[in-house]
């Protein structure tokens, strides 16, 4: 149980997909400039990234012995096929929260923090439990960041900042700056 | 759409509408493995030869892909060419591609690669999908280089470091500045050459408009409906 605890702490704080990893920066840079369009965007990845570990741990465990080589194109077939219907699913299902996700699910099966997981959990050989934990510590350190980008934007975009600091540069000051808190995070392990 | 000149198509992606410093597309490998000049160079060649063999391959086949499921056709276009590098450099260079890690990997979804196929290799000849993904690819590998080359200097203190022709311009007393090679400097590094380019605009009166979503990110989110849209029906 530690241990699987550890694995959650790691991928949200010390191994941060997005600050460290540098993975999903797409919707990092893009949909980070309302907290609660950001809060969504995290809440919709959390969700894809546990049934994308689900779907990995089963491929590696039954089908890719036999055809390793197959490995990366069967990842991104099956995991925006499954998307997909989860995203018809959840239409008929439940339209509330399908409202709420709206245009972001099938906006992230392209995300490279969604492939990203697969492959991170297959190198470090993770089963189907530490990668299910895996992936919920990776969504809620993607949801944090995205959240944290997002309120510092907002207090930003009201800032008297020079007109070529308007753009994307200083978004990107603000990310390190952030990356930078999050190397803190490393000394957590040392002990 | 204003039809273009063929010199146009090869030299556009290399400056003008540079992928990484304009576009903003494709960040991830940008930021991620630009430590050292190697590891740059190797992600360029790598993501210059799957460009190039996914554009060849894409606007040869593009009569012949159902418009309906064109996206998950590239995908899978894209994800073969990725295999062989990824399978190439394991062979040839097994160091840094044990360096470059997941990240080989994660060209699938470099999104610079599927915009170019989307916005210019389905619609046009082989001949000028092959200039338009050469520029596209030089232009990437030029900002790549860029961001090594920079980051390498301050946090190292050399360049071309792990190959025969390794200098240290600062000379050996020069104490390197760690964070640079560590996650936060790609950021700052990223940052400060778009900040630079902002203001070498500003000056020369090119007005400098706010984006909210990196261009090309758009493409992705009016064409995915479609795909879903026809998928359903096809259902």
């Amino acid at each position: 149980m530690g241990e699987l605890f550890w694995i959650l702490i790691s991928a949200m704080l010390v191994n941060n997909f997005t600050l460290v990893l540098f993975l999903g920066l797409c919707p990092f840079l893009g949909v980070s400039g309302r907290v609660s369009t950001a809060l969504r965007m995290g809440m919709a990845n959390i969700f894809v990234l546990v049934i994308t570990s689900m779907v990995a741990s089963l491929l590696n465990a039954y089908v890719l012995p036999y055809a390793p080589y197959l490995r990366l194109i069967s990842f991104i077939v099956v995991i925006a096929s499954l998307v997909q219907i989860v995203e018809m699913a959840i239409k008929k299902l439940s339209p509330t929260l399908f409202r709420e996700l709206g245009i972001f699910l099938p906006l992230i099966t392209t995300n490279c923090a969604i492939l990203g997981l697969a492959i991170f959990q297959t190198n470090r050989g993770y089963g189907f439990v530490e990668g299910l934990f895996f992936a919920v510590g990776g969504g809620l350190g993607l949801t944090l960041a995205l959240v944290l980008m997002a309120s510092i934007r907002e207090t930003v975009e009201i800032a008297d900042v020079p007109a070529m600091a308007r753009n994307m540069g200083l978004v990107l000051i603000l990310a390190g700056s952030l990356s930078l808190a999050f190397m803190g995070f490393a000394g957590l392990f040392s002990s | 759409m204003r039809q273009t000149t063929q010199q146009e198509d090869l030299l556009r992606g290399m400056w003008k509408e540079n992928p990484v410093l304009v576009q903003l597309l494709g960040l991830c490998p940008t930021l991620a493995v630009t430590n050292t000049v190697l590891n740059s160079i190797a992600m360029g060649l790598a993501t210059f030869f799957v460009l190039l063999g996914s554009s060849i391959l894409v606007s040869t086949l593009k009569r012949w892909i159902p418009k309906e499921v064109r996206i998950s056709a590239y995908i899978l276009i894209i994800a073969t060419f990725v295999t062989i590098a990824d399978l190439v450099l394991n062979a040839v260079v097994p160091e840094t591609h044990k360096a470059l890690g997941a990240f080989i990997a994660l060209i699938v979804v470099n999104c610079m690669i599927l915009g170019r196929q989307e916005a210019f290799s389905s619609k046009n000849t082989i001949w000028r999908s092959i200039l338009d993904a050469v520029g596209s690819g030089v232009g990437f590998i030029v900002a790549l280089l860029m961001m090594g080359s920079v980051r390498e200097l301050l946090g190292n203190g050399t360049l071309l470091v792990d190959t025969p022709w390794v200098v240290a311009p600062f000379g050996p007393h020069f104490e390197p500045w760690v964070i640079m090679i560590l996650p936060p400097g790609g950021f700052f590094t990223l940052g400060v050459i778009l900040l630079v380019l902002a203001w070498w605009k500003e000056r020369h009166h090119v007005p400098v408009r706010p984006r909210r979503w990196p261009h090309g990110v758009t493409t992705a989110v009016e064409a995915e409906p479609v795909g879903v849209g026809a998928s359903e029906g096809g259902a």
